[in-house]
């Protein structure tokens, strides 16, 4: 990018770069300019049109998100007539299927629905089409209901460009298009490897998240940044929590590297394992050798071990004494953990299963 | 305390005369209510509360319904589960209840009703648009949307036990019934004196604050409690703030002094926050009379100078002050200690005296 | 192994280049790993290259994995003869004058040596070795050569092998030859299986290193952990893990401290493991399940889930990431650490941390690779060490005009067969490995819903030509047998790996694959080899 570009925008001048879109311009100043098929870093289709923008001496409304900023554009994104055009385009969408929110488990945490009370829309004009599809519930991770969906293609855009498991793609047309895998199969039944990045980048309730239904609404939800607990890649994830459980698995495109965002199915849908009623709440300890466990109070096992370890050391010498430590634990533990057997024991013999 | 009941099995002690719903909250049981409001005559008109009384022939609702001696209660039963699921599912039937364009979405007992039954289809037909009341969208502060009104009654109750201004009543019967102000007149032109208590105990979107249409959802607002600015109850009450911007405010429930209520200007009145009249500079006023904005540096260095010369020519007595009822404790502290250490009179006083 | 391998070619072993400049390169080599399984985002990151930036991929793989659909190039060697066919590209770069003379004469030694070696690989000899045909050698062997910046990656595929160490050098050796190491988009780069192998190794979680891989036996690092701990430090370099088990099992050790670890489903012949705990005087062990392992333990300690805990991670590309509590454990169940403080403390050697956080800052003053990372550093984003200090903003690449030893050393190896080759009684090969659906040990995995919709057993692949042959059909129950024992598991027909191979994973207690595998170890990295072993299949 050499040199800058200038163009105006709600009576602003605003310095771009060539090759920027009217909408990546627009943003980075802070001007909001709603879209609902835009996903960045993925192709700009302009397929909702909810970002018209009045461009001086363009013949029609231009859609912000598919056209480049060329110098001295004069550029007006919050026009009466384009609100107008912006509220007639969310009430086709809307009116496209069927959207009670009473029902739906994208309540809270829905773009469509944002644009609705973002335009103060009652009711839309036209009638709203039923198109009846049968529920996508074929397994335990992912549900969908094409009844509300506003075929942005987002969902398609994901699962080809971002994560090009090249599963999903638009079938039929007009009023009888439809997203899905292949031959209109169910996931269950695709090529799918249930990453879940189609659910996390719908905009609506058309894709959502199975166990996460009637386990808590978007806004009782606690959200904490952590590692994911699996390979090495590290990916960055949000544990959405209530009541002590997770309740869905997000990642977050703002927290950057190494995952932008991205999940597998391990990072996104194998965290059941914390609160696995398998889960040791106590400390055990089998007295005798053949005996069977017997549950005990911190200080007892802490004794126990204290005890047998000293003897053995006295007995056996430092290095008569192992320990394994984990590629699962935090460096904080494996760096304590071998502190205690270099500094506390006395012997060397560590190891962890890096090798396996 | 001899007297006990028997409360999922277990024996829970109660205090004679009170209701299933209250004793069982006290051993620990939280049974959901919809028309229920605290403190005031129970209606038992949702049946939300419905629980099981051995020997009882049917279902009780246990906000209405006084303990008695050894009396075994179940709450937690399929069957009691069982109605109150279908009771959230008549009451949904009883209007249209499309959330996305309600603007209870998110702060709705029977929206959260229905998520935690399950609710996934509505069983029953809803009630044709031609059978409701048309909305009443006709004063500044309160809208009333009958759509939504599943007849609980809690505003009734607010209007006339809580607030006790008997502007509304439960009006008309079976299908046509409908909460109504003396002569079913519109809330402006009735005994209302827009206290907006019934707004604040509405539990879904048939009563709603109109100047927060479209100014924030629930969920994106942030709760700030304070203290009302106008007159000496002291009202403590919630601001709803998004984006700098007040959405709404609400009473602070069971805190003293005002126990969840609030009167019109406490509830209503913080435009004049946002009014473009705000002082936003400090003004300076000219030889000709006129003002002009100044910066702080340079109307603080005014006044300085200018006491300092009063007080070298005409001493501190020549100086008085007058503070601010409406001031925190803070500033009246700091402006009496300003003008008795600082200038050196005590020429300060405020307009309690007026 | 990775580290082993590495460190004696470059002086540091880890991923020499990050995760995201795979987007963005003009070639990747991928061998020994199931990208789009092991390590799913970063094969998103491969295909979106190959999709979307047009950067060419050649895979050298045994199986026939996903990434094959978008290579340009796919050898199929027989699995173990990764060192041939090393050689073999070696051999053709070197002969058709391609490779980056003036990167191998200013920044590497021993390149004399290296070339004597592989002159003997020829294309048509590595064919008979591998199986992999000359001309696709070659072809292979041009294009990574001209393409500018390659990067190679690679996982358990090749370090799990008797020649492990020696087939990490050898990507080495290919890596520097062409130039690629120390720039932005090439490198030698290791996926590690476990999210947090990288920092068990930085931490010093091995028998011969401090923290950030501080020899032991060095008389001064020694001193200088010995004022930091305040304790007498033993100069003699500890017991690997495969080690500690046979020491177990000849009465040498006595007592084994296991944290979160499960030999008894991960480590090879497993019969035997069983016997060499068995004779222990005392384990313990901490985990979050009773996993097998800890059902033969003296004491059971309940561990916190990292979804209960508060500490940091350090991915496979070096980059210490923090990890948060958002849930309160089960129970009585406490965090690791916090278990070794109160053992320690019980032993007479007080360790008093009152959090993960105070840890780290002890971390940051020992590890001067971590030195000028903190937590509210990390609090937006993480760091890749090494970041020496606070005003640092950490490494994207290694080695950028200097190899951490100096110079880069090429390492002149010749092909060593697999330790156990199938033959007449043992006729077929198996390899191990993971699938996507599930991980390591399984402990986790399955116990999820959705894995174990997906995968909720254990199953062999059999190419449909050996299929044919034992007249076994796809779902059918088959008994697998090595020298070491037998295992039952269902029959999966496909194409996926080559005829007269199996392939297996070992993430399932109800099929152990792991009482199949030989305990054969590579003599440097003291790895198994999962990778080939020799078995018989019979329909059960
Ligand atoms: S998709 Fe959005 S608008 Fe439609 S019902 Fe769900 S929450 Fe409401
Ligand atoms: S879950 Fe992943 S693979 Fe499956 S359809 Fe969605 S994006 Fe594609
Ligand atoms: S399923 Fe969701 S993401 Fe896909 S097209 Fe429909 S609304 Fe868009
Ligand atoms: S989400 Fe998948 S790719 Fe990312 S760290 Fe977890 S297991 Fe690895
Ligand atoms: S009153 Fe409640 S249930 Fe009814 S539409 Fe409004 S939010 Fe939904
Ligand atoms: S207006 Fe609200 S509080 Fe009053 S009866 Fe209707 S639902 Fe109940
Ligand atoms: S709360 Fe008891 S009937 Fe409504």
């Amino acid at each position: 990018m050499d040199t800058k570009i200038t163009v105006t925008i709600d009576g602003q001048e605003v310095s771009a770069d060539p090759g920027q879109t009217i909408l990546e311009a627009a943003r980075s100043q802070g001007i909001y300019i709603p879209t609902l098929c835009h996903y960045s870093k993925t192709t700009n289709v302009g397929a909702c049109r909810v970002c018209v923008v009045e461009v001086e001496n363009a013949r029609s409304y231009v859609a912000s998100c598919c056209a480049p900023v060329t110098p001295g554009m004069v550029i007006r994104t919050n026009t009466p007539a384009i609100r107008a055009a912006q509220k007639m385009i969310i009430e086709l969408l809307w009116s496209s299927g069927d959207h009670n929110c009473l029902t739906c488990e994208q309540n809270g945490a829905c773009e469509l629905q944002d644009l609705v009370y973002w335009l103060q829309i009652d009711k839309p004009r036209f009638p709203i089409e039923h198109h009846g599809y049968e529920m996508d519930n074929s397994n335990t991770m992912i549900t969908r209901d094409l009844n509300k969906c506003i075929l942005c293609g987002r969902c398609i855009r994901a699962c080809n460009e971002i994560q090009v498991n090249e599963v999903l793609d638009f079938a039929n047309r007009g009023s009888y298009a439809k997203v899905g895998p292949a031959f209109d199969a169910d996931y269950i039944d695709s090529s799918c490897v249930f990453c879940g990045e189609c659910a996390q980048v719908c905009p609506t309730g058309a894709i959502t998240f199975k166990q996460a239904k009637f386990a808590g609404r978007p806004w009782e939800l606690s959200k904490t940044r952590t590692t994911c607990a699996y390979c090495g890649v590290g990916c960055q994830i949000d544990l959405y929590t209530k009541d002590n459980k997770i309740v869905k698995v997000m990642g977050n495109r703002q927290y950057g590297p190494p995952n932008e965002g991205s999940l597998c199915v391990k990072g996104r849908f194998g965290m059941d394992f914390i609160s696995h009623p398998d889960r040791i709440s106590k400390p055990l300890i089998r007295h005798q050798k053949g005996e069977a466990f017997k549950e005990a109070a911190w200080d007892e096992a802490y004794a126990f071990i204290a005890q047998r370890l000293a003897a053995v050391k006295k007995e056996y010498g430092p290095d008569s004494i192992a320990g394994l430590s984990s590629a699962r634990c935090t460096n904080e533990e494996n760096y304590v953990f071998q502190k205690f057997l270099r500094g506390g024991i006395g012997t060397n013999n560590i190891d962890h299963c890096a090798r396996l | 305390m001899s007297d006990t009941f028997i409360l999922n099995g277990k024996e829970t002690p109660y205090t004679p005369g009170q209701m299933i719903l209250e004793a069982a909250k006290v051993g620990g049981i939280e049974i959901p209510t919809l028309c229920y409001l605290k403190g005031s005559t129970p209606t038992g008109a949702c049946r939300i509360c419905l629980v099981e009384v051995k020997g009882a022939r049917s279902l009780m609702a246990a906000c209405s319904t006084p303990v008695t001696p050894g009396m075994e209660v179940f709450t937690e039963t399929a069957l009691v589960h069982q109605a109150r699921k279908l009771n959230v599912e008549l009451l949904l039937s009883s209007g249209t209840h499309n959330c996305l364009t309600c603007e209870a979405n998110g702060n709705c007992r029977l929206q959260d009703l229905a998520y935690f039954y399950k609710i996934t289809d509505l069983r029953f037909e809803e009630k044709a648009a031609s059978d409701i009341y048309p909305k009443e969208d006709r004063n500044p502060l309160i809208v009333r949307d009958f759509s939504r009104c599943i007849l609980c009654g809690r505003c009734v109750q607010a209007c006339n036990e809580v607030m006790v201004n008997r502007a509304i009543s439960q009006g008309y019967r079976g299908k046509e019934s409908k909460i109504v102000t003396g002569g079913d007149l519109p809330y402006h032109e009735s005994e209302c004196v827009f206290c907006g208590q019934c707004v604040e105990v509405c539990p879904v979107g048939a009563l709603t604050e109109k100047k927060a249409k479209g100014l924030g959802r629930p969920w994106e607002i942030k709760k700030i409690r304070t203290t009302c600015p106008y007159c000496g109850v002291g009202c403590q009450q919630w601001l709803h703030v998004k984006d700098g911007k007040i959405v709404k405010v609400t009473a602070v429930e069971d805190a003293q002094p005002n126990m969840g209520r609030l009167c019109v200007k406490g509830r209503f009145a913080y435009d004049f926050i946002y009014s473009e009249e705000r002082l936003k500079t400090p003004l300076i006023r000219e030889a000709n009379g006129e003002f002009r904005e100044a910066s702080w540096d340079e109307a603080l260095d005014l006044v300085a100078e200018k006491f300092k010369e009063i007080i070298k020519k005409d001493g501190p007595d020549a100086i008085a002050g007058v503070s601010c009822a409406r001031s925190i404790n803070e500033d009246s502290y700091q402006m009496q200690k300003f003008f008795r250490a600082v200038i050196g009179t005590n020429n300060i006083d405020h307009c309690a005296r007026t | 192994m990775t580290v082993a391998g590495l460190a004696a070619t470059f002086g540091s072993g880890a991923m020499t280049n990050s995760i995201d400049e795979l987007e963005s390169t003009d070639l990747i080599l991928a061998t020994g790993t199931n990208t789009t399984e092991n390590h799913p985002v970063i094969g998103a990151k491969v295909k979106r290259a190959v999709r979307r930036h047009g950067t060419k991929l050649i895979v050298i793989d045994p199986r026939e994995i996903d990434l094959v659909k978008y290579a340009d190039i796919w050898l199929r060697q027989k699995p173990g003869t990764d060192v041939a066919v090393f050689n073999g590209l070696m051999n053709v770069i070197i002969a058709e004058g391609l490779y980056d003379k003036e990167y191998v004469a200013g920044r590497t030694e021993g390149f004399e040596a290296l070339k004597a070696v592989v002159a003997k690989y020829t294309p048509e000899s590595v064919e008979k070795i591998s199986g992999v045909p000359a001309e696709d050698l070659k072809k292979a062997a041009r294009m990574y050569a001209q393409a500018g910046r390659a990067s190679i990656i690679y996982a358990m595929g090749i370090t799990q092998h008797i020649t492990g160490t020696d087939n990490v050098k050898s990507t080495a050796n290919l890596s520097m030859l062409c130039g690629n190491v120390g720039i932005e988009g090439g490198g030698v780069n290791p996926l590690r299986g476990q999210n947090n192998v990288q920092g068990a190794c930085d931490m010093g979680a091995l028998p011969n290193v401090y923290p950030a891989y501080q020899p032991v036996a060095g008389e001064d690092v020694r001193k200088k952990f010995e004022a930091a701990w305040k304790a007498a430090l033993s100069p003699k370099p500890g017991l690997t893990l495969m080690e500690i088990m046979a020491a177990a099992g000849s009465g040498k050790i006595k007592a084994l401290y296991v944290m979160g670890e499960n030999p008894l489903l991960s480590d090879p012949d497993l019969q035997h493991v069983a016997k060499e705990l068995q004779k222990l005087d005392l384990m313990i062990v901490q985990d979050i399940f009773l996993t097998e392992t800890a059902q033969m333990a003296d004491v059971v300690l309940p561990a916190c889930a990292f979804a209960e805990k508060e500490g940091t991670f350090t991915n496979t590309e070096r980059r210490v990431q923090r990890v948060r509590k958002a849930l309160e454990p089960p129970g009585e169940a406490r965090a690791d650490w916090e278990i070794i403080c109160g053992i320690s403390s019980r032993m007479g050697y007080p360790m008093t941390y009152a959090s993960a956080q105070e840890i780290f800052e002890e971390i940051r003053t020992v590890t001067p690779s971590y030195a000028g990372i903190t937590y509210d550093r990390l609090e937006k984003e993480g760091l890749q060490w090494p970041c020496p200090t606070v005003s640092h903003s950490g490494t994207k690449f290694l080695h950028k005009d200097k190899f951490s030893r100096g110079l880069g050393l090429f390492t002149a190896l010749e092909y060593i067969p697999p330790n156990e080759l199938p033959d007449q009684e043992y006729p077929f090969l198996l390899s191990t490995g993971r699938v996507l659906y599930h991980y390591h040990t399984g402990t986790m995995t399955t116990r999820a819903r959705g894995p174990v919709e997906r995968c909720p057993e254990s199953l062999v692949e059999i190419h449909p030509e050996d299929a044919g042959k034992l007249g076994i059909a796809d779902g059918q129950k088959v008994r697998v047998t090595s020298r070491r024992g037998t295992v039952e598991v269902k029959a999966r027909i496909t194409e996926k790996s080559a005829p007269g191979s199996i392939f297996m994973n070992f993430h399932f207690t109800e099929a152990p694959v792991n009482f199949l595998t030989n305990p054969a170890l590579d003599p440097t990295g003291k790895i198994p080899e999962y990778k080939v072993c020799a078995v018989k299949l019979e329909a059960a």
